[in-house]
């Protein structure tokens, strides 16, 4: 390989991960936190035996979609995407968008978990010290909502560490080609499948860099937050 | 009126008419940033769908299903950018088992698959999926091992003789042998040899007998780590074998390990979709003089690796390629 088109794999390999991780954790940001905000809120509570099964179901089932196996997800995915599969004829298997896709799947159970249980747990306190204080039902929400910014945004460095390291799913459906569909992790597996492992490892301390980074700047973000 | 700030830092207005109109305002207000974040959180994303979709529209697009061993050799990585080049077309190649290459081309998703399985292809060339197979190279598979060969198969030039002292020597549990697993071309022709034995080992009975369900290159690192015995393709031993200082060939020449590699393209009239001139391009370089003798110059260690076979009809008939000059004056013939 020529020297000069060494570091532009590099390059290619990191900004893959990064756009692909990045903009399936920003949709799934913007699909997840409503709805996750919206079950905090609806929280099934009471006395009635009815309302207690239908929570604790309702968080079973969010539970079991937030451990979801990724190469799982990759192979469901996979299985619709493929030619002669329902959504063949988008043409998009092999595609960092497929891998976007597998992605979202995986991050946006993580974004409305983690923010139910936050808005659920500031709900309780915050809700009812508000109304006690003298304000009304959409002055209490509000402030619930704000309260809980700090879980929301864990829920988002959760979801990005989802899926900055995850291998499984995304070379099933992005067939980890290189130049097109290689990112660091599946970049690894190439690479130490070849015997290269200096090379393995240089692109894992480069993943493992841009985590760092990025959730040093989130969680400056989210400590900020807290301050106030 | 009387204006109160409440413990919250609310302002309310005492009189419930201005009491409903203060809160909606403020509400307003302070929705307002909330509103402006989901606006520039809704631009991005619709930013980045418009990106990926505009990358994906660019350019011609041939999608290549190709073997682990074929792959790892270094061989594509060397051919495929001088037709990319050429032909200004970006061909993307996936690396998986000659069996998934195959599945991948009867379902229709990618345009041409380069293996070598002699079974497999025949099979998918009855079935209409794939057409105009072509033979385009080859090479030998060689039975490696411990430098200390406990078997004593170092020397025989019959692959299934070598086998059978393996298994004997294994039931004694002096030898390990690993198989690829994974329906790839070098495990197919691996079983067909077990087969001719009586049948095909299991670790069940034969603890001796590792399925690693991995490409070449994990397994001949866990043949060395080891010291087992294993088939393999020349090439990619002769790419790996800086990396296994316990191992060494120890048979070939059989004629059951010549290891002739095939190219096949999907029919485009089961998957119209498909870029089939664009796959039609990339087979007809490979096949035509300076695609071969591009194959040809292709060494490692000195060695060349594979031995091109496109335009030696005799020699492609003898591997299996009975229709190989009628298929190449075909390609000769075509004008993607």
């Amino acid at each position: 390989m020529v020297e000069s088109t060494f570091w532009e794999e590099i390059l290619n390999i990191t900004l893959l991960s990064l756009r692909v991780s990045g903009t399936a954790v920003l949709i799934g940001a913007l699909i997840g936190i409503p709805i996750g905000t919206f079950l905090g809120f609806r929280q099934f509570k009471g006395k009635r035996v009815l309302m207690r099964f239908v929570d604790i179901m309702l968080r079973s089932v969010i539970n079991t979609f937030m451990g979801l196996p990724p190469v799982l997800v990759g192979l469901v995915v996979y299985l619709l995407f493929t030619s002669s599969g329902p959504l063949g004829w988008l043409g998009l298997l092999y595609t960092p968008t497929a891998m976007i896709i597998t992605q979202l799947i995986i991050v946006v159970p993580i974004i409305i978990g983690v923010t139910m249980s936050a808005v659920g747990s500031v709900e309780r306190t915050v809700r009812e010290r508000a109304l006690a204080l003298g304000a009304t039902e959409a002055q209490a929400a509000w402030l619930v909502l704000r309260e809980a910014r700090m879980g929301v945004l864990t829920s988002i460095i959760a979801a990005f560490g989802a899926a900055i390291s995850e291998v499984g799913g995304i070379m099933i459906t992005g067939g980890n080609i290189r130049w097109w569909t290689r990112t660091l992790t599946t970049a690894i597996v190439v690479e130490t499948e070849l015997g290269n492992f200096t090379m393995a490892l240089t692109l894992g301390a480069i993943l493992l860099s841009i985590a760092f980074a990025i959730n040093l700047a989130l969680t400056i973000i989210q400590v900020k937050g807290a301050g106030r | 009126m009387i204006v109160r700030v409440n413990a919250l830092g609310l302002t309310q207005l005492l009189t419930p008419k201005n009491l409903a109109h203060s809160i909606s305002v403020k509400r307003w207000l302070k929705m307002r940033k909330l509103l402006m974040g989901i606006l520039v959180l809704a631009v991005a994303v619709i930013g980045m769908i418009a990106y990926e979709w505009y990358m994906s529209s660019q350019r011609e697009i041939v999608v290549l299903a190709t073997t682990t061993s074929t792959y790892d050799s270094g061989l594509l990585d060397y051919l495929i950018p001088i037709f990319e080049s050429k032909y200004d077309v970006e061909v993307h190649v996936i690396a998986v088992g000659t069996g998934q290459a195959i599945e991948m081309a009867k379902r229709g998703d990618v345009d041409l698959i380069l293996v070598h399985s002699r079974q497999l292809e025949i099979e998918i060339v009855n079935s209409t999926f794939g057409i105009h197979r072509v033979g385009v190279m080859y090479n030998n598979f060689v039975i490696i091992g411990p430098v200390s060969d406990p078997a004593g198969i170092e020397g025989l030039s019959n692959a299934t003789e070598a086998f059978r002292r393996i298994a004997e020597v294994g039931n004694k549990g002096k030898a390990v042998f690993i198989s690829r697993a994974d329906k790839s071309g070098t495990h197919m022709l691996e079983l067909s040899i077990w087969r001719r034995l009586g049948s095909v080992p299991s670790i069940k009975n034969q603890s001796w007998y590792l399925e690693a369900s991995a490409g070449m290159g994990m397994v001949l690192r866990m043949a060395n780590e080891k010291e087992a015995y294993t088939l393999t393709d020349r090439a990619t031993w002769l790419s790996f074998k800086g990396q296994l200082a316990n191992l060494r060939v120890l048979v070939e020449g059989d004629a059951i390990l010549l290891n002739p590699y095939a190219i096949i393209l999907v029919n485009p009239d089961k998957y119209p979709r498909r870029n089939y001139r664009g796959a039609l391009k990339l087979a007809k370089w490979i096949i035509s003089e300076e695609g071969q003798n591009l194959i040809a110059s292709f060494k490692k260690e000195g060695e060349t690796l594979f031995e091109p076979i496109a335009r030696d009809f005799n020699k492609a008939r003898m591997l299996g390629f009975p229709e190989q000059e009628r298929e190449v004056e075909w390609y000769d013939s075509q004008d993607p």
